[in-house]
């Protein structure tokens, strides 16, 4: 009898504990969660900002025609998801993108979301509209875009000058939020205005930033938190330790160096934290136009003095990636195979034969070991341009190469490089969506902007418009690694690394996902919760 | 003496008039302004953008009309729109002066509360082991960086307490707000308490050496009375000077002071305006800060009088 009665109430007690733990892990409504931010974004306006530092704290304020899956790390193109399009379509001739807009959504001043709106973000976007954004530095994402046209209040077409399944990626990233219409450019810096889970209250700069619940989200039930509160700390050892000692729950994301990481990990060891690829590379640019670099040779023999692993070793413990242009695999969907990557001179295992061949190169073109070649190695005044700087200089002395580090104050850095004044440079670009269109056309195509290094190569060119407008993923991807060997062949802007940064979080925030491709896209926070 | 007034208060307009022309054309040297640093960030340049967003701004204009825009709008109360946060640059500046003000006034406090008491201690204790210890920690304050004595009591904290001293913007009782900001305050104020202190020692040790001082232990006065009375009176002369420049320098401690407690000041936003070139911003503070130091100058002379009798200013 008395084993019955034991029987019975293990019975009762595991049922008891399987409701709760179903009851713990249901996520739960308010609080506020707190995050430090790393520094004082200019302005409020997502579509004007041209650093992360703007979409952590207002892409919850908004939302996209399409975005990608927020618990997929990996951004691709399964995991795109409707948001204020319910669904889209191609035209058969894939020249026309046609988008199904969701009704009943409202902007957060009351006013009725329409197609009008999203007609007015594209125009502004393209510079097609009266009123213009302060800058608008993603303006080149619509160059194959003719026009958009609204057919009623709720269907929006892009009608493009060829395919471009790209578009898809650009819209979906937190870069690209819809607009209201009867909010000027100038309004959304200060006091943006959106469809999103949370409502602008305040942005004090150098202070906070502070968002509350939208009780009148189309998504029901979301937000789970109150609000969100980002005290902007520009000291990281301040904010950690803060972090640390439970004032925030969150770190701002990828702020968290990798010896960092161990800190926080030995003084917080609740703390959940991950480490993903940002997709910011570190590359070399080279002033091609002016000697000595106008000869291949000697940038050849400088691609092959890299040792890339020990940059990694060095500034990540390990916890980086070598690759090309495209971050790569497996949290890249585009970057080259590895099989492929060490087929291209200087990417093979031994450094010591690539120095050597490097040193042949660099005796070709006059240099050895009397006649050392004196360079400048320009960099922004910011520790991740100066650190690796000051390795790569190392590196180059075993190739009759003298650097001597130059360094630039951020406000300096970019009129320096657009008008060449420098001959070597550490520099390191982002990529807010991992597509070969975005970095390809923006960093090496001729004419570019932010083609820093001029360079220039016609039939390259040609194959970026045959790959761009492949919508077989499949097929294009070959087309891609081509396209990035070549590149890297060329030495057309070198790429010695690509970053990885870690994010951390107390036990009880819940919902988080890290995206491993993007630092750009991955902050809406709606179904974020706090398990307290 | 009120000829001298006048004569002070006009030299103290030319001053900042002088400072205000330094600042203005200082910054303008410095390379790069808010639109290149806007399109830095941007990694690219559409140069009718730029020329644009440059005219929307005034920074096109001859510098000459530029600062007579600046100056003539300063003396209206106009003091322009900040160019990042497009808010009047009075409503950034004002709410965070009391901030700074009220850390500055402690760390003064701090400083001038440890340090005098400690000098005099150490001057009367000349040679004992008290005075050597009191040096080590005088000379201990000089040496430390405000910012890594910051970051080492926020580093104790946490590891020690798990509780931080950092910003809190919203205080609920006077004591909150007192820890607040007493804990930066003693980061930023112990170099100068420090110097305060060693000053005080050194003047006392001279005042301590005069003959009225022995005069007044032979008429039978106290230790207390014969230190704090006759000497310190005396020997305060070069503290109050002390302390006045120290109020002027101390805005560098601060800048670093508000950056590692995180404390929302003019300093610290004085900074990150100079790192975004706002220049309405930057003008006006540090034309706020000259101020600041002018008058305390000017205070710190009115002090001599009033301390020591036997200055007189007569024309």
């Amino acid at each position: 009898m008395r084993s019955v009665w034991a029987l019975a109430a293990m019975v009762a007690l595991s049922v008891l504990t399987a409701s709760t733990a179903t009851r713990a892990g249901e996520p739960k409504q308010g609080g506020i969660l707190r995050m430090y931010h790393r520094d004082s974004p200019a302005n409020a306006s997502i579509l004007e900002g041209a650093t992360y530092s703007v979409n952590v704290p207002f892409m919850g304020v908004f939302n996209n025609l399409v975005i990608y899956d927020q618990h997929i790390a990996q951004n691709s193109p399964d995991t795109l998801r409707p948001e204020l399009a319910e669904s889209w379509s191609w035209s058969s001739d894939n020249t026309k993108l046609t988008f199904k807009l969701r009704q009943g959504v409202k902007w957060h001043d009351g006013k009725p979301f329409t197609s009008a709106d999203v007609k007015c973000t594209f125009d502004l976007l393209m510079g097609k509209s009266q009123q213009k954004l302060r800058q608008n530095p993603r303006k080149a994402w619509y160059s194959e875009v003719n026009e958009v046209t609204t057919s009623g209040e709720f269907e929006i077409s892009f009608d493009l000058k060829r395919p471009q399944p790209s578009l898809l990626a650009m819209l979906a990233s937190g870069y690209t939020p819809i607009y209201p219409c009867h909010v000027s450019p100038a309004e959304m810096r200060t006091h943006p205005i959106g469809t999103g889970p949370f409502k602008f209250v305040e942005f004090k700069a150098n202070e906070s930033i502070k968002l509350t619940r939208n009780p009148d989200y189309w998504k029901k039930g979301l937000p789970y938190l109150d609000g969100i509160e980002y005290t902007i700390i520009t000291n990281r050892s301040t904010a950690i330790l803060a972090f640390v000692a439970g004032k925030f729950d969150m770190t701002f994301p990828t702020h968290i160096t990798i010896p960092l990481l161990k800190d926080i990990k030995s003084q917080a060891p609740n703390a959940t934290c991950v480490v993903e690829p940002t997709n910011v590379s570190t590359n070399i640019i080279v002033n091609s136009t002016s000697p000595p670099f106008d000869n291949i040779d000697i940038r050849r023999a400088m691609a092959l003095a890299l040792d890339r692993k020990a940059f990694v070793d060095i500034l990540f413990e390990g916890q980086a990636d070598i690759g090309g242009t495209m971050l790569p695999p497996p949290q890249g969907i585009w970057g080259m195979p590895k099989d492929k990557l060490q087929t291209i001179p200087g990417y093979g295992p031994d450094v010591n034969a690539n120095r050597e061949e490097a040193k042949k190169l660099m005796q070709k073109a006059g240099y050895g070991p009397d006649k050392h070649l004196a360079v400048k190695v320009s960099t922004r005044n910011l520790a991740e341009y100066r650190d690796p700087a000051v390795i790569l200089i190392d590196q180059l002395k075993s190739i009759y190469i003298d650097g001597e580090l130059d360094v630039v104050e951020t406000a300096n850095w970019f009129p320096k490089v657009a008008r060449k004044d420098y001959m070597l440079g550490l520099n390191l670009t982002g990529s807010s969506v991992d597509d070969p269109d975005q970095s390809f056309y923006e960093n090496y195509s001729c004419g570019s902007e932010r083609n820093y290094t001029n360079y220039c190569n016609k039939e390259i060119e040609k194959l970026f418009d045959v790959q761009s407008q492949e919508t077989d993923v499949s097929k294009r991807k070959p087309l891609v690694w081509d396209i990035d060997k070549k590149l890297q062949e060329d030495v057309a802007r070198p790429i010695i690394f690509h970053a990885r940064a870690g994010t951390c979080w107390q036990p009880y925030v819940k919902g988080v996902t890290i995206m491993s491709n993007s630092s750009y896209n991955g902050f809406r926070y709606e179904d974020v919760w706090l398990d307290k | 003496m009120f000829a001298y007034l006048v004569r002070r208060l006009f030299l103290m307009l030319v001053t900042l008039f002088g400072i205000s022309v330094v600042i203005f054309f200082l910054l303008r040297i410095v390379p790069g302004n808010i639109v290149d640093i806007l399109f830095a960030a941007a990694g690219y340049v559409d140069p009718a953008d730029k020329a644009e967003l440059e005219k929307q701004l005034g920074i096109d204009q001859p510098l000459v009309a530029q600062y007579l825009h600046w100056i003539g709008g300063l003396l209206r109360g106009d003091l322009g729109y900040s160019y990042v946060s497009e808010k009047p640059a009075l409503q950034e500046i004002l709410p965070r002066i009391p901030i700074t003000a009220r850390l500055a006034g402690l760390a003064l406090l701090f400083s001038a509360s440890i340090g005098i008491p400690l000098g005099v201690i150490s001057a009367v204790k000349q040679g004992t082991k008290l005075d050597y210890a009191l040096r080590v920690v005088s000379l201990s304050g000089l040496s430390l960086p405000s910012f890594w004595l910051g970051l080492l009591i926020l580093t104790a904290s946490v590891a020690m307490f798990g509780q931080m001293p950092i910003f809190n913007p919203n205080p609920k009782t006077w004591l909150e707000a007192f820890a607040t900001y007493a804990v930066p305050a003693a980061a930023v104020g112990f170099r100068s308490a420090a110097l305060t202190m060693r000053i005080t020692r050194s003047s006392m040790l001279e005042v301590l050496r005069q003959d009225y001082i022995r005069t007044a232990r032979a008429k039978g006065a106290s230790e207390a009375a014969v230190n704090y009375h006759h000497a310190l009176k005396n020997a305060i002369l070069p503290v109050i000077t002390v302390i006045g420049i120290e109020a002027a320098f101390l805005i560098g401690g601060l800048i670093v002071t508000e950056t590692v407690f995180n404390i929302p000041g003019v300093a610290r936003f004085l900074v990150e305006a100079i790192r975004w070139r706002d220049y309405p911003i930057v003008q006006n503070l540090v034309m706020f800060i000259a101020v600041v130091v002018v008058f305390a100058n000017f205070t710190v002379d009115m002090l001599y009088a009033v301390f020591d009798p036997r200055i007189r200013y007569s024309e």
